[in-house]
């Protein structure tokens, strides 16, 4: 055993030596993965260097997903661009309409005849990222979508079934009332990105139309119509509870304050990203955490939620053998193996099918009860023309936008009709602008 | 003032010697400032791929907008709170440590700790702070019977940023009035408190008034600090909520440029917020600047 380490340990330095001595092409990454995810994504891109000597993937992390975004167009406006970056998904507008920067996926892998099947990947999934003829412009990386985290020792301390999350909003209000009457917690329920998860996938679970022209995909001319009865309902009730108590509102933007409310048993039940659950298992101290969909209203049916995360967007500029790197390293990254690991350690979705299914081979969600609740809420029906994502130009402003209007709505300054009427015109407004800098 | 007049031997040996300093200026202050104002005309993509010139639009709608305009009394508020606050509490600090005699220099490094915080870093800390599920603050004012919200509450929120930016800042101008106070000569006091002049007699007739120059530099820097250095602040802490309601004018620049990418709207507000600064200071040095003794 031990001769064979050291004769493994010569045939690594001698490797290593080989591998300086060859010219590696350099392609370089920038993501927005900090913490555990970060630490996994270098793990991939590490596992990725290890397996060829032709190519070196250098990841950078460049801060919050803004942050990113706005440094890799500044580094392109001076001709400093990573040949990777990683973009969230309200900035697909953007990048979209950026034709001169972006090197679009699905040419790149043509152009440097790599193996690569679009349709190995979820619909639901890629749907977000193809042009109007149905080509992969980006390259899926982490999607998630909202779903349901519940404290199962305060639903048995209120006398609630902990196996049992609620289906319904009016289930889920009965239960926030019992659980606070019972004392078991202080709030009924909390919620990461109001924006997302309380108006984009309302919309979507509900089968309610977010913009006209299929939310935004057909085109420029796209105005929201997202102050439909049903939203104006959800947002009063959220208002009324936010009042009594079974509603705690955790802030704008990704809700810096809600994961504490959760985490320190203050709120019984916690809406987030289904990539959060790395998080959260790992800072519930003391107390069960069960899964769940999201709730909808007793009179509509759920349709399916959708995707957010991000996608790696490949940018102009670099020399052929860096996209011939690019390719390569792409297909590693949508192999079924990487994907399931990378799915199986976040919370993401598995973004091919292959990925899907190796991870059912493995038992993982047997092993890990609620680890498919994403999956099944995102595949629950098959999209409609109000479920399948979203497309706006200028989203990342349009997102404070309705962050600011939730918070008019929270303070009493605005009914939730006024509030959901003025974002849909100052939204509007955005959308003009857009279409206008992009004609 | 008296000045007095050097005579070169040379025609160009005094511009070679300010040309290290006008060549930063013109770099790093002079060309990115007309790069605004030139963009501020503009409407262009992110990526500047296509640029199209369409005059005054940036303006005049920041102008019909509301929240534009709200924002700018808003700005006027906060500027206000913080300088005074600052610096108030800075010539009380600075006033206590000035009479110290073996402890000054200890405590003059401990108050100047703050100012080596970098305003994200405070900004999170007063974050910590008055976290209103977790933090201390919320959690004593409760014995009190308040109810401490930021998250939802404008004046709440206000009151946030104006003690995050306003420590940071005390540092600063406490470095400053202790030079200032040090400065002062100590015959003046002494004769003035033989004439039976007691300490807040002689503070305010003598010790303040020879300070004015210090403090009239300190208004004028803490004005610009609060118009321009405090988005780090408020985006780590409130983020300009709740609903815009510390949303300065600045921290609008900010993420509509950085976060937003809008380039145009972005330059004509800090151009305007530029035009203010240039307004504020040149009141200051006419009329304020008649008051203070050299």
């Amino acid at each position: 055993m031990k001769t064979f380490n050291r004769v493994g340990l010569a045939a690594l330095s001698l490797m290593l030596s080989t591998s300086v001595a060859f010219a590696q092409t350099e392609v370089t990454w920038w993501h927005a993965m900090g913490g555990e995810l970060g630490e996994k994504l270098e793990e991939i891109v590490a596992g990725y260097n290890a397996s060829q000597s032709d190519y070196v993937v250098t990841p950078v992390y460049k801060g919050t997903y803004a942050e990113t975004m706005t440094a890799a167009i500044a580094a392109f406006r001076a001709g400093e661009q990573p040949e990777i970056v990683q973009v969230f998904e309200v900035g697909t507008g953007t990048m979209m309409a950026a034709q001169g920067a972006v090197y679009p996926v699905y040419q790149l892998m043509a152009d440097m005849g790599a193996d690569f099947d679009p349709s190995a990947f979820l619909p639901t999934v890629v749907g977000y990222y193809t042009d109007t003829e149905g080509n992969m412009l980006s390259m899926p990386f982490n999607s998630s979508t909202p779903i349901m985290y519940y404290n199962k020792d305060v639903f048995e301390a209120a006398g609630l079934d902990p196996e049992t999350p609620p289906k319904t909003w009016e289930e889920l209000e009965a239960f926030s009332r019992q659980i606070m009457e019972a004392g078991a917690a202080e709030c009924g329920f909390t919620s990461g990105w109001i924006s997302w998860a309380q108006l984009e996938n309302f919309s979507a679970w509900h089968n309610q139309p977010i913009g006209t022209l299929e939310n935004g995909f057909g085109g420029l001319d796209t105005e929201f119509v997202v102050n439909g009865p049903l939203q104006v309902k959800h947002w009063d009730n959220l208002k009324t509870w936010q009042d009594e108590g079974v509603f705690s509102y955790g802030g704008p933007g990704g809700a810096a304050d809600a994961p504490a409310k959760f985490y320190t048993g203050e709120c019984a039940i916690y809406m987030n990203s289904s990539a959060s659950r790395a998080g959260v298992l790992a800072n519930a101290e003391g107390f069960e955490v069960g899964f769940g969909m999201l709730p909808h209203y007793e009179e509509v049916e759920p349709q399916n939620s959708i995707i957010g995360g991000a996608t790696l967007w490949v940018l102009q500029g670099a020399d052929e053998a860096q996209y011939k790197g690019v390719a390569d390293f792409f297909s590693y990254l949508s192999s079924a193996e990487v994907q399931a690991d990378w799915h199986q350690f976040s919370g993401y979705l598995p973004i091919t099918q292959a990925a899907y299914e190796l991870s059912q081979e493995q038992g993982y969600y047997e092993a890990n009860p609620g680890s498919d609740v994403a999956i099944k809420q995102m595949t629950l029906n098959g999209p409609t023309e109000n479920s399948k994502g979203l497309r706006f130009g200028n989203y990342v402003q349009i997102r404070d936008i309705i962050d600011q209007e939730f918070q008019a709505l929270l303070t009493g300054d605005k009914t939730a009709q006024q509030a959901l009427d003025e974002l849909v015109s100052r939204g509007n407004q955005m959308l003009r602008d857009f279409q206008a800098a992009n004609q | 003032m008296d000045t007095k007049r050097t005579v070169f031997p040379s025609q160009g040996l005094p511009y070679l010697l300010v040309a290290p300093q006008l060549i930063i200026t013109i770099i790093f202050f002079i060309w990115p400032a007309g790069q605004a104002v030139k963009s501020s005309f503009e409407r262009e993509d992110p990526f500047g791929l296509s640029t199209s010139f369409v005059g005054l639009q940036h303006y005049l709608r920041l102008f019909q907008e509301p929240a534009y305009l709200a924002s700018v009394g808003r700005t006027a508020l906060f500027a206000l709170a913080v300088t005074l606050i600052s610096m108030g509490l800075a010539l009380v600090l600075a006033t206590a440590v000035n009479r110290l005699i073996r402890a000054g220099t200890t405590y003059s490094t401990m108050l100047l700790w703050p100012y080596a915080v970098s305003p994200v870093v405070a900004g999170i800390l007063w974050w910590f702070i008055f976290n209103s599920s977790t933090g201390i603050l919320p959690y004593m004012l409760e014995f009190f019977g308040m109810r401490w919200d930021h998250q939802l509450n404008g004046a709440h929120a206000m009151i946030l940023i104006i003690i995050a930016a306003s420590w940071k800042q005390i540092s600063y101008n406490f470095l400053f009035f202790l030079a200032g106070l040090q400065s002062v000569p100590q015959s003046l006091n002494e004769a003035a408190a033989i004439d039976g002049a007691g300490p807040f007699k002689r503070f305010w007739t003598i010790v303040f008034p020879l300070l004015s120059p210090t403090t009239f530099f300190l208004m004028i820097v803490n004005l610009n600090y609060t118009m321009f250095d405090t988005f780090g602040v408020i985006d780590a802490t409130t983020a300009g909520g709740p609903n815009q309601a510390t949303n300065t004018l600045v921290y609008k620049v900010y993420t509509d440029g950085y976060i937003g990418l809008n380039l145009g709207s972005s330059s004509a507000q800090s151009v305007i917020l530029m035009l203010f600064v240039i307004v504020l200071t040149v009141i200051q040095f006419r009329y304020v600047e008649r008051r203070v003794q050299y």
